[in-house]
């Protein structure tokens, strides 16, 4: 009895303030589209990656990716509800089903793939550890900063990095901890720490928004890998399918130069087949991961492909300026790589 | 009028078991008991049923695994390659620590807070009021944050020591930097290292520790065998042989012998490379926690003293004018020993505060047991229901340690009704 | 005798001499000085001592608040007014990121044309709370009720409040004011209703759910009322069965039935757009409402003579108590979903307020036990002489007493709660102090701002727990029955 009694006391109380959300278990994809909204697990604010602006609309790098998904699977860009997530709850928010997707700049590791019952879907940003510094400092080279004070957010593999990095050079450091980006820009700005270590792209977008960005200069030693990947719960195997096929849709059509602008066009006169597959003008894709026919048209329509976010959210036109680096097209001598729609 | 029967009369009938007041409580027990029992089955069930669906187990295996990241002034030797349930031991201690001298620090300040607030000077006390009013009504975690930041954008940076004409001097007769990274301060130094105890598990013990603990603990003895012997002799002939420069000596000559002979002195931090060495660099995030704490806690205290302090009747503090105590004697032998009474109890409750407001420390990046465990190492290893039950369980036992302390303190100071 | 005396003595003064005025030492603004500032060495230096530190923290700190900067839309715009206004190197504050984000810091992301319904939800809470906190005193009651009327309206209109809801508001807050002075009691009526016109008001979506409810509550109050007369403990069993099996079963299908045949729905609001100050009254006044009763009943327990049921109290507060709150909305945000059924999610915030409750049921517990323990025994053996059961006694004697010399202690719980609510940023929820600034920090704009939003929050944070803790040092007071 007391099992109902506080389930059912637990639910109608949740069913009155229209929160609840009972599902998560099995079909993912059922779920989606019976509450009409994909839920996203996001970061509680990196700028150019997820924040919310002044009237509270998220926007970012892996706020497009949500995007994308919502508009592959419910027709709609804006039906994603964002839940910011810290580096502690995110993969428990993750496997508990609080959230479909987490898109949370996380790094694809072998531990979290397989120990912590993630799917990771693929790559959507290579990005690897460095350090920044003074320039005043005349430190030239990562090797040279033995025995510095090195700011790093705690609770990320940045730090299990860090330390295997000076342990293998046989150096030594001091750790300042510090629990978020905004703090460890403040003691970094103020002196209190010689480097400042994290994934480079967030380097990139801390030094453009300093007041005197020449004085600090990227050492040019990346000492990790960090491919940052949106993952999903383990075992849902076809919801893994729909995020996984909806970022490669994005790469593929930058690649077959299909943008936001020419998406109309192309899906009624395009003549190359693959393009006709992907937007769904021959062949039903869709059918086959339980989306419609219009699934990868739709998320390509989002905030366009992945050249186009890129360029929107974080590119060099931004006051990130990230060069596009490994996250050119294989064409272009990166490393994406979108395998073929057929 | 009422009608007294002997209940052993009447048979035993089940509806007894609702209404006859002698069965009634074991009834109401053992609905209750099998309420709180079906409970935890529905919990433990659940959470079994959990662990499957999500495919994980319960294991604090992973305690025994590499840590892997490191852990700025450990209090015991870490380093990366140490285990879980080290990193463990060093956040745990690293919350002790903070809290032992965040309660010896708050304390001190509360008392003198609340005994200004009660002095006469209209300024001071008004000030002293301000500041109470300031740090209960504001949260802590800002106090910390602010503490934090003004450490770090007011004083320089190691390198502004350096050079020909530093921007920044040490100060103590340079012995002592503030930087907005830490404090570096002295190491003592000996000349004739008398060497380490091992204790084992790579925690070491200085020889030198272990002989000054001796002597002083000794010299405690000594100087109680002293007093009592004083007290005898006035017992017997009325007068009290003069002690004070006995216990002197038994207090200072021993240490001065010891420090004499390991040739104890002050090694001031050097500038070296990017940082002080030689010394000892106290992290800010470890001052600025302890200031918060400290500052936080002393609002609260000075609180509990003021109202202690009012609470003893006036007549007390008449009564020892009239003796013609000096206002300081009447405040340390009449007045606080019996605020200390009703100051003891609601003391505790705030050192148990302090304890548990410790765990803030991640916002300053100080690893006590929440940035460790409940942190990095949760963080790492993905175990977040064994991470945070340990967790619990540990300030669980933090704070019935300190209020069983305590309490055995407040019932020696407790008034003996008799 | 006095005339024979006027004759025999030669002279007698027949007016009084004007009093001479003190020397100056004695008076005014010197003598003042003297007693409270200079009255000996220790005192001097003590005053000496406090100017210093005033003129360290005004010399410091007065030229950054001097040069403050309302206008501008980005950080280094303010810093580019400020070394144009005051000369390169100046220090200044820049109070435009609050001036554009002040709406973020209040209500986080609710959206901004609805802005009005937490206004009237906050002013109904002060009518609401008008019964139990303002009655000591009919004068500050009045006060209350009348200030708190038309800021809430002043404030709605403000916000762009639509007229019907203006109207509403207006009705019930003047209404409140009338009826405060005609039947005060009558007002316990709305305080009991508020929970629910709250929780509709702020989450909004249909009010159906709300009024099956209270008519669920109803037939279990009509299911005891027909049994009481067959037994008593029958009755309460069954009242509370139908209540609940109607909540289980009957409310949410009834709620949408009647809400397709009549519809009566505000715009819904989702618990992830709540944030700022929002969050933290909401957190705070839920948990304290749920965890009174809870106290309560957690501080019957642990002075029940029943060993079990003690025991249980004892161990569940101390538990609660001896754990920081931190661990247990770790609890909530990450091992809640291990200790439900499968597949059971709900919303972060209602599961951060069960954690909430929990913590503060524990400390309400031993604030009401003390108040408990402050009655005179002679309360106790009074309400056994009149032949009163447990509960009676209780309820008519021993919780009304107990409970309004808690007062003060429940106060300064909530205040410690509120100022807790800080801590939810660690679970990813927005707080005002730490969530709201990181986001704003993580736009272009405003990254590098540090202490502006710190201070505002503060003072913000200040003014709400120092008016409380001043109300309740004014109840204690008025409290005290004995007489020292």
């Amino acid at each position: 009895m007391k099992k109902s009694v506080l389930l059912g006391t637990v639910a109608a109380t949740a069913a009155f303030i229209g929160g609840a959300a009972m599902a998560a278990e099995g079909d993912t994809l059922k779920a989606v589209k019976a509450r009409g909204e994909l839920i996203c697990g996001v970061n509680t604010g990196l700028v150019g990656f997820a924040a919310p602006d002044a009237s509270g609309n998220w926007a970012g790098f892996d706020v497009a990716i949500c995007k994308a998904v919502a508009a592959a699977v419910l027709g709609d860009p804006a039906k994603v509800k964002y839940v910011p997530t810290t580096g502690q709850t995110r993969f428990t928010a993750l496997s508990s089903g609080e959230v479909d997707v987490l898109a949370r700049n996380s790094t694809y590791t072998f531990s979290r793939d397989t120990d912590l019952k993630l799917d990771f879907i693929g790559v959507n940003y290579y990005d690897g550890q460095g350090f920044m510094v003074r320039k005043d400092l005349g430190v030239t080279s990562a090797k040279e900063l033995d025995g510095a004070t090195i700011c790093i957010q705690t609770g990320t593999t940045t730090e299990l990095n860090l330390a295997d990095y000076f342990k293998a050079n046989n150096m030594s450091y001091q750790p300042v901890n510090i629990d978020s980006n905004a703090e460890g820009e403040q003691q970094y700005m103020a002196g209190a720490c010689d480097a400042y270590t994290t994934d480079a792209s967030g380097l990139a977008a801390t030094r453009a928004a300093f007041a005197d960005p020449e004085n600090h200069i990227i050492l040019p030693e990346i000492i990790s890998k960090e491919p940052l990947a949106p993952a999903v719960r383990h075992g849902d195997n076809n919801w893994g399918d729909i995020v996984r096929w909806t970022l490669n849709a994005l790469i593929a059509a930058e690649e077959y130069g299909v943008t936001s602008a020419n998406i109309e066009e192309l899906a009624t006169n395009s003549e190359n087949p693959e393009v006709q597959r992907l937007l769904g003008a021959s062949d039903d894709l869709g059918k086959m991961i339980g989306l419609d026919k219009d699934w990868a048209k739709n998320a390509i329509k989002a905030s366009g492909n992945y050249g186009e976010i890129f360029a929107k959210t974080i590119g060099e036109e931004t006051p990130i300026g990230l060069a596009r680096g490994l996250n050119a097209q294989w064409t272009q001598g990166g490393l994406l790589y979108a395998p073929p729609f057929r | 009028m009422a009608d007294i029967s002997a209940p052993a009369a009447t048979p035993f009938r089940l509806s007894m078991l609702l209404y006859d007041r002698r069965y009634r409580s074991m009834t109401i027990q053992v609905f209750v008991f099998i309420l709180v029992m079906a409970f935890a089955w529905w919990l433990v069930g659940n959470t079994i049923q959990n662990l499957r669906v999500m495919g994980k187990d319960f294991d604090f295996g992973f305690l025994g695994q590499r840590a892997g990241y490191d852990i700025p002034s450990p209090p015991i030797p870490y380093t990366s390659d140490d285990t879980h349930l080290r990193a463990t031991i060093v956040g745990l201690l690293n919350t002790v620590i903070v809290s032992v001298l965040g309660c010896i620090a708050a304390t001190v300040l509360g008392i003198t807070v609340g005994v200004a607030r009660l002095s006469n000077n209209w300024l001071f006390a008004r000030l002293m009021t301000i500041y109470v009013e300031m740090f209960r009504n504001i949260p802590l975690l800002l106090w910390i944050l602010i503490v934090y930041a003004i450490f770090t954008e007011v004083l320089p940076p190691p390198n502004a020591y350096r050079g020909e004409d530093p921007a920044a001097s040490m100060i103590l007769f340079d012995n002592v930097a503030l930087t907005n990274r830490y404090t570096a301060i002295p190491t003592l130094g000996m000349t004739n290292n008398p060497g380490d105890l091992d204790l084992g598990y790579r925690i070491l013990i200085n020889w030198a520790v272990i002989a000054f603990a001796v002597v002083l603990i000794g010299g405690w003895f000594l100087r109680k065998a002293v007093l009592a012997n004083a007290q005898k002799v006035q017992d017997a002939t009325g007068d009290r042989p003069v002690t004070w420069w006995k216990n002197l000596a038994i207090m200072t000559v021993p240490s001065l012998l010891l420090i004499w002979y390991f040739g104890l002195h002050l090694v001031p931090p050097e500038l070296k490379g990017f940082n002080f060495a030689g010394g000892l660099n106290v992290q800010n995030g470890f001052v600025a926690l302890w200031l918060a704490l400290t500052l936080y806690t002393g609002a609260f205290i000075a609180e509990i003293v003021r109202a202690g302090i009012l609470a003893v009747s006036k007549g007390q503090s008449e009564a020892a004018f009239a003796l013609g105590l000096k206002p300081n004697w009447t405040m340390n032998l009449v007045i606080l020993p019996q605020a200390l009474r009703v100051i003891i109890p609601p003391l505790i409750s705030q050192y148990l505060n302090l304890t548990k407001n410790s765990s803030l420390a991640i916002a300053v990046g100080y690893m006590d047991l929440r940035g460790t465990l409940g942190g990095t190492t949760l963080n790492q290893t993905g175990r977040e229901l064994e991470a945070i039950v340990l967790m619990m369980l540990i300030y669980l036992a933090l704070s019935l340690i300190i209020s069983g302390a305590m309490n055995v303190y407040n019932n020696r100071v407790k008034l003996k009704e008799r | 005798m006095s005339e024979l005396h006027a004759q025999t003595v030669s002279f007698v003064r027949e007016t009084m001499i004007p009093p001479a005025p003190p020397p100056t030492r004695q008076t005014g603004a010197l003598r003042w000085l003297r007693e409270n500032l200079f009255s000996g060495p220790v005192n001097t230096i003590l005053t000496l001592l406090g100017l210093a530190i005033i003129w360290f923290l005004v010399s410091h700190f007065w030229d950054w608040f001097a040069h403050s900067v309302w206008n501008a839309a980005s950080l280094a715009e303010c810093r580019q007014i400020i070394a144009e206004t005051w000369g390169e190197g100046a220090r200044g504050a820049c109070w435009a990121v609050i001036r554009e984000r002040w709406n973020q810091y209040l209500f986080g992301f609710y959206p901004m044309e609805l802005y009005f319904r937490p206004v009237m939800a906050f002013g109904f809470l002060m009518v609401a709370l008008a019964p139990v906190l303002f009655s000591e005193s009919l004068q500050i009651r009045r006060i209350v009720l009348i200030v708190s009327a038309v800021l809430t309206l002043v404030l709605m209109a403000m916000l762009g409040s639509p007229m019907v809801w203006l109207a509403f508001a207006a009705v019930v807050m003047i209404g409140a004011v009338v009826i405060a002075e005609r039947h005060a009691p009558w007002l316990l009526i709305f305080s009991v209703l508020y929970p629910l016109l709250g929780i509709w008001l702020l989450w909004g979506g249909s009010l159906w759910p709300q009024i099956m409810v209270l008519a669920s509550i109803g037939l279990g109050w009509l299911a005891w009322k027909l049994l009481v007369r067959v037994s008593p403990l029958l009755a309460m069993v069954a009242g509370v069965l139908v209540t609940l099996i109607l909540w289980l079963v009957a409310v949410g299908p009834a709620a949408e039935d009647a809400q397709r045949l009549i519809p009566l729905a505000i715009t819904a609001v989702d618990s992830d757009q709540f944030g700022g100050f929002l969050l933290s009254i909401t957190i705070g006044v839920a948990g304290i409402a749920l965890s009174l009763p809870l106290g309560i009943i957690l501080a019957l327990a642990r002075r029940s003579d029943m060993f079990l049921v003690h025991t249980l109290a004892v161990t569940f507060i101390e538990f609660i108590r001896g754990v920081p709150l931190i661990t247990l909305l770790f609890v909530a945000s990450l091992l809640l979903n291990y200790f439900l059924p499968p597949g059971t999610n709900f919303d972060i915030i209602l599961r951060v307020i069960i954690m909430v409750t929990i913590f503060a049921a524990a400390y309400m517990a031993e604030v009401i036990r003390g108040g408990l323990a402050a009655l005179p025994r002679g309360q106790y053996e009074a309400a056994d002489a009149l032949g009163l059961d447990y509960w009676k006694a209780q309820r008519l004697i021993i919780l009304p007493q107990a409970l309004k010399i808690s007062i003060p202690g429940i106060v300064s719980t909530f205040i410690g709660m509120f100022k807790d609510t800080t801590l939810v940023v660690f679970v990813g929820l927005f707080d005002p102090l730490k969530g709201v600034s990181d986001f704003v920090r993580a736009n272009f704009a405003w990254k590098g701002v540090y202490w502006e939003p710190f201070i505002f929050v503060g003072a913000i944070f200040f003014i709400i727990c120092f008016s409380m803790s001043r109300y309740s040092m004014f109840l204690e007071r008025r409290l005290r029955r004995e007489h020292r």
